[in-house]
């Protein structure tokens, strides 16, 4: 393998379509968030973000209601003790949908527990990926071989695992972009401001992309910071913030598009905030009913990212009738795979507790590892004997 | 038995000085082939150098590692021989450094991060434990993350606070780190190397209070021998540090020349004490440590960190399973006691000392007391 020897980049500036008064203007987040396809289905012209073609908004759409139905199946498995939790994404499908799809084959995804949804639409086995929330494994897939992180629990420590191989990319010359994922509650975390002050230092090729749904678990964003946003954090870290509509798919494909290109292009981090709502209680254990009003949570049922999404591609008319249908036909695909492969019971080897701690079981694991196979074949032995 | 009082060590008087500027040869200077005087300090900085040498995906980060060498200068010349991209300074933030090493090794780089002071390393503590050490266990194996993290390590060295913690039962504790913990320049040498080029990774406790005890060796040999893969592995492995028949003593790291200086007083008192240095903490060596009690019949198990609830707890506890019906007497611990680490003034009524060893030994139950 072979190390570049060049030296850190100085801190870039944004490439906007106009000129900026000043690095500083330039890393100010758009004093509202951008939005492309307003609830109305309208598309509203944004001077910065030219809004994606139909093509390209179709087939994200099509990932977007297979999402939605995968949040559906998965809650409702856990009702039926299919799976032991599920963070939903009802609501925000659009930043799980758009976070998947700018990024290329060669490119990482650090997802959060809450973004299923975006480790599926980039390509991973459903199954593979429920492993963690059905309780079998806690990561079913392959990292490396997808190149999407393992989704993490604790808050924004995936974060500078991002930038870690965001670095390591960038010793290696290899032409990657890292997209890491975040909740609003994560931006209060330490290693929040670890990950944004190394990528900066730095300059490497990250997209921080906060999820800002309002609540960490049942605090809202109000009690978390004070800050006029939280894109305008990138300021302070010498980067470009922008804020954009989380539930507009288009907005969400071109602002995150464009970061990921500044990003391959030796442009250093972007921090993006993406202005959403959780529809649903943070998990199953949670009752929202205790900290917020069903009114205020009816308030974004407008705004909901595929209702205005779809009536912006019929009015272009690249979807119609028998478009929805196969659209629909896919989701249900994904929902009858979900339950088919979720209804069987998992198969766990015990043995597996003592494989995978250390590349060779130390002596120590050997025994412990004798002492349950002993147990076990006790067990299944006193089970022959009685009748 | 002597006055216990002429057995006092000062330990502060057994550190030579720290070296003067340009003490540490020179990056990149070509061993002479002859064995000479080198410190525990060079025999670090020379398997740094000599791991970047071999595997380019060998990359060096925290503070002030890179022009100033380090605060011990342990990468001293890094940066200067393999430029900024292999040797680098980082912001001041434990957690970034050790969050940043994760990704880092999940893109193919073995990294080698330092943590300037055990106290320091606290900030970290939260990417070490829940990621560090789980993230080949979430995996099942297909993410291996080959990092060591060196932590200059435990005290007298007359530092003021958080600069003289010894950790080693934090990381000890959790499942998925090695832990080691050097105790001669030898071993300086080929147990940091062995932790770089191991699958897994490695919590890599340097004693502070050696960095400037001297060995006779040749470094080129050493590297030799260990290129050459002829050297015996030491992860897993304790080693004999001095043979005895009475009694084992049982330490690590910063204790075993504690030790070793209580086994020579002990011998001109004509008590034949056995050295056992663990040298690996985790995976622990159970056989090594159990054929010389078994030889001997009696253990005192020597740590510098507080006793309850420590490795040396779980020394003793291994050594009472496994060879209860050889044992002539309790095994007995000497620790630090079970209280924050005490100011300069203070350490050396705290840290084990030969007297302390030499009296805990004393009342193992000897024929002559009965």
């Amino acid at each position: 393998m072979t190390i570049s020897t060049g030296t850190n980049r100085a801190p870039g500036t944004a490439k906007t379509s106009e000129q900026p008064e000043s690095a500083e203007a330039a890393m100010l987040p758009s004093a509202t968030p951008v939005q492309l396809v307003d609830p109305n289905g309208t598309h509203t012209p944004h001077a910065d973000y030219p809004l994606p073609d139909g093509g390209s908004l179709l087939a994200a759409y099509r990932k977007l209601v297979v999402g939605r139905r995968i949040n559906d199946q998965a809650n409702a498995l856990v009702r039926q003790g299919r799976m032991a939790v599920y963070p939903s994404s009802h609501g925000q499908e659009a930043c799980q949908v758009a976070a998947a799809v700018v990024l290329d084959r060669q490119d990482w995804l650090f997802p959060t527990y809450r973004d299923t949804v975006a480790v599926i639409t980039r390509g991973v086995d459903p199954m593979e990926v429920l492993t963690l929330l059905r309780g079998d494994w806690h990561s079913g897939y392959d990292p490396l071989e997808h190149k999407v992180a393992t989704q993490a629990t604790p808050l924004a420590t995936q974060l500078l695992h991002a930038v870690g191989v965001a670095h390591a990319a960038k010793l290696k010359g290899e032409d990657t972009v890292v997209l890491a994922l975040c909740g609003d509650g994560a931006t209060s975390e330490g290693d929040f401001h670890e990950a944004l002050n190394f990528a900066a230092v730095f300059h490497v090729p990250v997209v921080f992309l906060i999820q800002n749904n309002e609540y960490a678990i049942s605090v809202p964003l109000k009690s978390q910071t004070v800050a006029p946003s939280l894109a305008h954090k990138a300021i302070g870290y010498g980067m470009p913030g922008e804020r954009v509509d989380g539930n507009d798919l288009a907005a969400l494909l071109s602002v995150l598009g464009k970061a990921v290109t500044r990003a391959r292009d030796g442009g250093g981090p972007t921090l993006v905030e993406a202005h959403t709502y959780r529809m649903q209680a943070h998990t199953n254990a949670d009752d929202p009913s205790r900290y917020r009003s069903q009114d205020d949570v009816e308030k974004w049922i407008p705004k909901d990212p595929l209702s205005r999404m779809r009536t912006y591609l019929r009015e272009l008319a690249v979807l119609d009738d028998d478009g929805e249908a196969r659209i629909a036909a896919a989701a249900e695909e994904m929902a009858a795979s979900l339950r088919n492969g979720l209804n069987t019971d998992p198969v766990v080897n015990p043995e597996d507790l003592f494989n995978f701690v250390f590349t060779e079981k130390t002596s120590q694991l050997r025994e412990q590892a004798d002492l349950l196979r002993g147990e076990l074949s006790r067990e299944e032995s006193s089970e022959e004997v009685t009748p | 038995m002597t006055d216990t009082t002429e057995r006092v060590i000062d330990a502060a008087a057994e550190l030579p000085d720290a070296p003067q500027a340009g003490e540490l040869n020179e990056p990149g200077q070509a061993e002479a082939r002859i064995a000479g005087p080198v410190t525990f300090a060079k025999a670090l900085n020379a398997a740094l150098a000599d791991a970047m040498e071999a595997d380019s995906s060998v990359v060096m980060f925290g503070e002030d590692v890179g022009a100033l060498g380090g605060v011990f200068r342990i990468t001293d010349g890094l940066t200067a021989r393999f430029g900024t991209s292999r040797c680098f300074d980082t912001p001041l933030a434990e957690a970034g450094i050790m969050g940043m090493a994760v990704g880092m090794a999940m893109n193919g780089i073995r990294p080698v991060v330092e943590m300037q002071f055990d106290a320091f390393a606290y900030p970290a503590f939260e990417q070490v434990v829940s990621h560090v050490a789980k993230m080949p266990n979430r995996t099942k194996g297909k993410v291996k993350l080959p990092i060591v993290i060196r932590i200059p390590y435990a005290g007298g060295i007359g530092g003021v606070e958080h600069h003289c913690d010894s950790s080693e039962s934090y990381y000890a504790h959790t499942p998925g780190l090695t832990v080691l913990a050097p105790a001669t320049v030898r071993d300086a040498y080929t147990m940091l190397r062995e932790a770089i080029s191991y699958p897994d990774p490695v919590v890599f406790l340097e004693p502070k209070k050696l960095y400037w005890s001297k060995e006779v060796l040749d470094l080129a040999e050493l590297r030799e021998t260990f290129e050459a893969s002829t050297a015996a592995p030491s992860i897993g492995r304790a080693v004999v540090a001095r043979a005895g028949t009475d009694a084992t003593l049982v330490a690590y790291g910063p204790s075993v020349p504690t030790a070793m200086a209580a086994a020579a007083a002990a011998a001109e008192e004509g008590r034949s004490l056995e050295v056992i240095d663990v040298r690996s903490i985790v995976p622990f060596d159970d056989e090594t440590v159990c054929a010389s009690v078994r030889k001997t019949g009696r253990a005192v198990v020597i740590a510098e960190a507080p006793g309850f609830a420590s490795v040396a707890s779980e020394i003793v506890a291994r050594i009472q399973e496994r060879c209860f019906h050889s044992l002539a007497a309790p095994v007995r611990r000497v620790t630090g006691f079970d209280v924050p680490y005490p100011s300069p003034k203070l350490e050396h009524f705290f840290l084990p000392s030969v007297d302390r060893i030499l009296d805990t030994v004393d009342e193992l139950q000897w024929e002559d007391q009965a």
